[in-house]
């Protein structure tokens, strides 16, 4: 028990931002129409990229060869989330907007 | 403070500038990504979000490549970085911009999968480098370790089940009958949480010593999330992309907490509490809880197959023709084929040929029709259908028995009878668009098989259901030749 308590005072702040981030998500998209159900899990999917963050600084701190490839690859993985994930959202709702026929 | 004790404070951090312009940014980051998610959630700024998001991303790449120090240390190995980042943007963007618009829904699922990959990367790197004062102080239960370990499980399970659910979009796995899967499903997830735990409770050893147990936990963890997606029917994987896309936040969250890393923290669980509030909005819009989508029976369950079928009536394209020249009210439900059949443009070239017509001609569209909620307003937005002819088919229901015809292209569930009338059936309650209240239905479809969830649709067997068999594309082109030679 005091273990746990002692957890919570240790990490107060990053408690602090995780409870205020889930009431923030939940209000965000409370009000979502269905229409826009796939481009906006297609946007969320686009941002837990941000793991790629992480792998930077694993690789940029990365002294043996096998971090090293483990850190590259988990670059080159969190890159492809990140720019994937916001290409393919772009691409969704471009078929939203007016545009003059192609054929 | 007076400004003494604010020096001495900051003395205390070895404050740099650079730390603080990394903090700066990384706020900055996060107000995007919040604004971002906000501006998708309505139709005209959406497309604005994204890019704001997208923004916040590179902003804080970029920040961190400049001034982010651990222990005082700048990155290194910043050539291997960029050629990592280079690989990862070209491969994403070719990929991204060349996929056809049906795979759209699977290529989520692989991106999603990716980013759970690396999040259970880097919890399987940071492992051996727990600190020593942590190990000494608490043993192994200590935060550094718990997130690492809720990292590796969550980040995992979320890459092998996208990868899985990929499979079941692509039509490459199938939906085995695996009945007793979900309860040994559940002991196996109680079995991986328990190990979390005797891993935790390793007390004061070396990281290094039970890396093994970790290794061990990746491989549990992975098989779990094959097995967890794949009693799941192929009908249900929208939901559990969501599902998994919200995990895969978490994941990215958990490594927020490991290297106080707000902007990862804020970003992992935006997405990890907004994708869950998505799902359970994505299950809704099917009248079904999350729980009925995961333990549920879609695919595995027994459809009730009783009933005499009956005969199907088919109709030839000239009838066809006819028919929807002198009908005044005309309502077409698209679905899935439409979307493989790539038969959006020709079916706009139909609505406006009716409508020179005189026909009153307007799309039902049923929220999960296609492969994900949303797929057909995606679709015929391309083809520049005007909007305010798509309705959604809560509204367009209790105007259908004043409707002549309804033309089905390639939708099966969705306008299933079975979902009002059989209790029996796994979509029981599901809403669907009531077409068979229309005076006559029209069915394109290209075979007798049975739609997506694989049950029978007793609406093809109806007295005023007639078929028209073959590839949408090709059925529509016929029928818009047809009407031109009236």
């Amino acid at each position: 028990m005091e273990a746990i308590l002692e957890f919570i005072f240790i990490h107060k702040e990053a408690i602090f931002i995780i409870a205020l981030s889930i009431l923030l998500g939940i209000e965000v998209i409370s009000h979502v129409p269905a229409v826009l159900h796939t481009p906006l899990m297609s946007g969320a999917n686009a941002i837990h990229g941000v793991v790629i963050i992480g792998a930077i600084i694993v690789l940029g701190h990365a002294g043996t060869l096998t971090a090293q490839i483990l850190g590259f690859l988990a670059v080159v993985l969190g890159t492809l989330n990140v720019v994937g994930g916001f290409v393919v959202t772009d691409r969704m709702l471009d078929m939203f907007k007016k545009k003059p026929k192609k054929n | 403070m007076n400004m003494n004790e604010a020096i001495q404070y900051t003395q205390n951090l070895l404050f740099t500038m650079g730390d603080s312009i990394l903090e700066i940014c990384y706020l900055a980051a996060s107000i995007l990504f919040i604004f971002g998610l906000k501006k998708l959630s309505h139709p005209e700024s959406a497309r604005k979000g994204n890019f704001l998001a997208a923004i916040g991303m590179g902003l804080a790449i970029l920040a961190t490549l400049l001034f982010h120090r651990m222990d005082g240390e700048p990155i290194r190995n910043i050539p291997l970085i960029f050629v990592a980042i280079g690989i990862g943007t070209i491969l994403g963007w070719l990929i991204a911009k060349r996929v056809k618009m049906t795979a759209m829904p699977q290529l989520v699922s692989v991106f999603n999968g990716m980013g759970g990959a690396a999040a259970a990367l880097i919890s399987l790197m940071e492992f051996p480098h727990i600190g020593d004062e942590l190990i000494e102080k608490s043993g192994m239960l200590n935060g550094h370790a718990v997130a690492i370990l809720l990292g590796l499980v969550i980040g995992s399970v979320s890459f092998a089940g996208s990868m899985i659910a990929y499979g079941k979009l692509a039509e490459k796995i199938g939906d085995p009958k695996l009945k007793f899967m979900r309860i040994v499903n559940l002991l196996f997830l109680l079995g991986i949480l328990t190990f979390v735990v005797v891993i935790l409770a390793q007390g004061h050893v070396k990281p290094t010593e039970i890396t093994w147990m970790v290794y061990l936990l990746l491989g549990f963890s992975l098989i779990y999330g094959v097995t967890f997606v794949m009693p799941i029917g192929g009908a249900d994987m929208p939901v559990v992309i969501s599902l998994l896309n919200s995990f895969t936040g978490v994941a990215a969250a958990m490594g927020g907490f490991l290297y106080h890393n707000q902007v990862m923290l804020t970003g992992g669980i935006l997405v990890g509490s907004a994708g869950t509030i998505l799902t359970v909005l994505m299950c809704r819009a099917m009248n079904r809880s999350l729980l009925n989508v995961i333990i549920g029976a879609f695919g595995g369950g027994g459809a009730s197959v009783d009933k005499e079928a009956g005969t199907v009536r088919e109709i030839s394209v000239s009838d066809a023709a006819i028919l929807l020249s002198y009908s005044q009210k005309v309502v077409i439900v698209p679905g899935y084929g439409l979307a493989v059949a790539q038969a959006q443009h020709i079916c706009h070239e139909l609505e406006k040929l009716l409508e020179d017509k005189g026909v009153d001609l307007r799309y039902a569209i049923h929220p999960v029709a296609g492969r994900m909620p949303g797929h057909m307003n995606v679709l015929l937005a391309e083809a520049d259908v005007s909007y305010d002819k798509l309705i959604e088919s809560d509204d367009i229901n209790s105007d259908l028995p004043n409707v002549d015809v309804v033309v089905v292209i390639g939708a099966n569930d969705v306008v299933n009878p079975a979902a009002i009338d059989d209790p029996s059936s796994p979509i029981y309650g599901m809403p669907v668009v009531r077409v068979w209240e229309a005076k006559s239905v029209i069915v394109m479809k290209r075979g007798m098989g049975k739609g997506y969830a694989a049950i029978e649709n007793f609406l093809f067997y109806n007295n005023n259901t007639r078929m028209l068999f073959g590839n949408a594309k090709d059925s529509i082109q016929k029928l818009i030749g047809e009407i031109k030679n009236l």
